[in-house]
């Protein structure tokens, strides 16, 4: 290795490091036995996670988080994947549209959708109710699951369901039999994407949260401002996990969805 | 196809009613839940108490006001330009690793970008805090003997938000570089040019939509940024994002709240639609070139 090369990987680990460190750092505190956050952690024990599953406050907070969360991910893949699809089946204009649209969710700022969406939601009544936080978390998460189920659905060779179709299936039985099965991992993958968006989503929930629902990081947003307790660690290591499984998930999809496309070529 | 469209339409075409059938969801929930919300707020702005451009003559001519203003854009420039210092060589040796280290680079960059930006924040606040670790640390190797304020300083929201932002500067400058054949390389060198000179005149400038891109998408998002200064930063050193707050849910000033927002959103959206032509959203979200 020359020396310029060398230098350049130096950076690149002390910048790995930057990256990491933080996040490594934090998540052993879970398991210290101190009441304050301390490095290196002191003892070990499983207290705080179950200080964090035997308080009512931060159950309901989860729960409450994981419903929206559920409840997003399904709706921005349906919603997502009926547009994506009428999109790359020539919608034409409305098509145009519908990618201008979609970018406004990306580059308008998240405080900005949040003060609007608060007040809007009082006038509306939707204020603190699942259904606020399931709408506001599926626009933010849009355009991630499009670009996902975009991938697959522009790699699936149109002349399969044309030919579906010149055997006297209609559209939709064409789409589902065909189409379908072979974009269905980007469609989880895409999802996936959703959930954890809307369930790590801290700035329209600050906004829309009343009193008594409140979501997970808006509590964590709480805990964090007043007394950064140890069961913020404990959250971080559950929700390093979560991240982790869902990014490892949508790999394994993408690999599936990689095989799908490749086996009409081979056979 | 416009030169906004990601993407070409293909196979048989579907009938103009089962298009408008297929995108109405789409078009319902984001009129109703973005687009008619924000232009009502933004609205409030101009309308309220009475038809007025008060509440912009404020943001702009209040010394407090402006000076927040100023200080949001030298904080996101500030960010932009250490992200962009720290991912440019990151991205530079994921583009040329292949194997078990580029799983590797690439788990270092997605795993943040896919974690929770509260617990990323929490990690700072844990590191910058009196007794934290770095105070520890400045202290053993005999820099400083009193612990210094870290916390809630301008230093600590620049250092968090860039940590929080890379990923958005990593991901569309790696898949600049991915894209660039590795031939041109090569080509270079037989006709004689040495790595830096290859470097220089054939991948950065192959790059540049990249550096471009990631730059201003981490520019804007480091404008409306709120978690991060509002947990790290000082009240007395506020950005944009956390006066809307304020004004929004302690002072209860509804049309001053909603113009700062509209300076926010109409910059932002202005940026956005003058580097248009940069802007590769479907590269950005998931660094799939």
């Amino acid at each position: 290795m020359n020396p310029r090369s060398l230098l350049l990987n130096a950076y690149v680990y002390a910048v790995l490091a930057f990256i990491l460190v933080p996040i490594l750092i934090i998540l052993p505190m879970a398991f210290s036995e101190t009441a304050y956050l301390t490095f290196p952690p002191q003892g070990f024990t499983l207290r705080w996670f179950g200080e964090f599953f035997a308080s009512s406050r931060w159950m309901d907070a989860m729960w409450f988080s994981l419903r929206i969360a559920l409840f997003t991910a399904i709706t921005t893949a349906v919603v997502g994947t009926m547009a994506t699809y009428a999109l790359v089946r020539g919608a034409g204009r409305l098509g145009t549209l519908f990618q201008a649209l979609l970018i406004g969710p990306i580059v308008v700022p998240h405080i900005a959708l949040a003060v609007a969406l608060y007040l809007f939601f009082q006038q509306t009544g939707l204020s603190g109710t699942t259904i606020g936080y399931v709408f506001a978390h599926t626009i933010i998460a849009l355009p991630f699951t499009v670009f996902t189920v975009a991938a697959a659905l522009s790699s699936v060779d149109p002349a399969l369901e044309d030919a579906a179709m010149s055997c006297g299936a209609t559209r939709f039985t064409a789409f589902r039999l065909i189409t379908l099965p072979i974009i269905l991992p980007n469609v989880i993958s895409g999802a996936l994407f959703a959930f954890i968006i809307s369930f790590d989503e801290p700035v329209v929930a600050f906004f829309l949260a009343g009193i008594r629902d409140k979501t997970l990081p808006r509590m964590m947003f709480d805990d964090i401002e007043q007394n950064l307790t140890p069961i913020i660690p404990a959250i971080a290591v559950l929700l390093t996990a979560l991240s982790i499984a869902i990014l490892l998930g949508a790999a394994l999809l993408r690999r599936v969805a990689a095989r799908n496309a490749a086996t009409p070529e081979q056979t | 196809m416009s030169p906004a469209g990601f993407f070409e339409a293909d196979g048989r075409r579907l009938s103009r009613g089962g298009i408008v059938l297929l995108m109405a969801p789409f078009f319902g929930l984001i009129l109703f839940a973005f687009f008619y919300p924000l232009l009502s707020l933004i609205s409030i702005s101009v309308l309220e108490p009475q038809p007025t451009v008060e509440n912009y003559q404020r943001v702009f001519d209040n010394p407090v006001y402006a000076r927040v203003l100023f200080r949001t854009l030298r904080i996101a420039v500030l960010v932009s330009l250490l992200s962009l210092a720290l991912s440019f060589p990151l991205a530079l040796v994921m583009a040329n690793s292949r194997g078990p280290k580029a799983i590797f680079l690439a788990a270092c960059v997605l795993l943040p970008f896919w974690s929770s930006v509260l617990v990323r924040t929490a990690a700072w606040a844990v590191l910058l805090q009196r007794n934290g670790l770095i105070n520890q640390g400045l202290q053993a190797i005999g820099l400083t003997t009193e612990p210094l304020t870290l916390l809630y300083t301008q230093g600590a929201v620049v250092v968090a938000m860039t940590h929080v932002l890379m990923p958005f500067m990593v991901l569309p400058i790696y898949g600049a570089l991915r894209n660039i054949p590795t031939d041109y390389s090569r080509a270079a060198a037989i006709c004689g040019a040495g790595p830096l000179r290859t470097f220089r005149e054939v991948t950065l400038p192959l790059a540049m939509p990249g550096v471009i891109g990631g730059f201003i998408l981490v520019f804007l998002t480091a404008l409306g940024f709120f978690i991060t200064p509002a947990l790290l930063g000082s009240p007395q050193e506020m950005m944009i994002a956390t006066l809307i707050s304020q004004q929004m849910r302690e002072l209860l000033d509804w049309p001053f709240a909603a113009a700062l927002v509209g300076v926010l959103t109409l910059f932002v959206t202005a940026m956005t639609l003058a580097f248009s032509r940069v802007f590769r959203f479907d590269r950005m979200m998931g660094g799939r070139a």
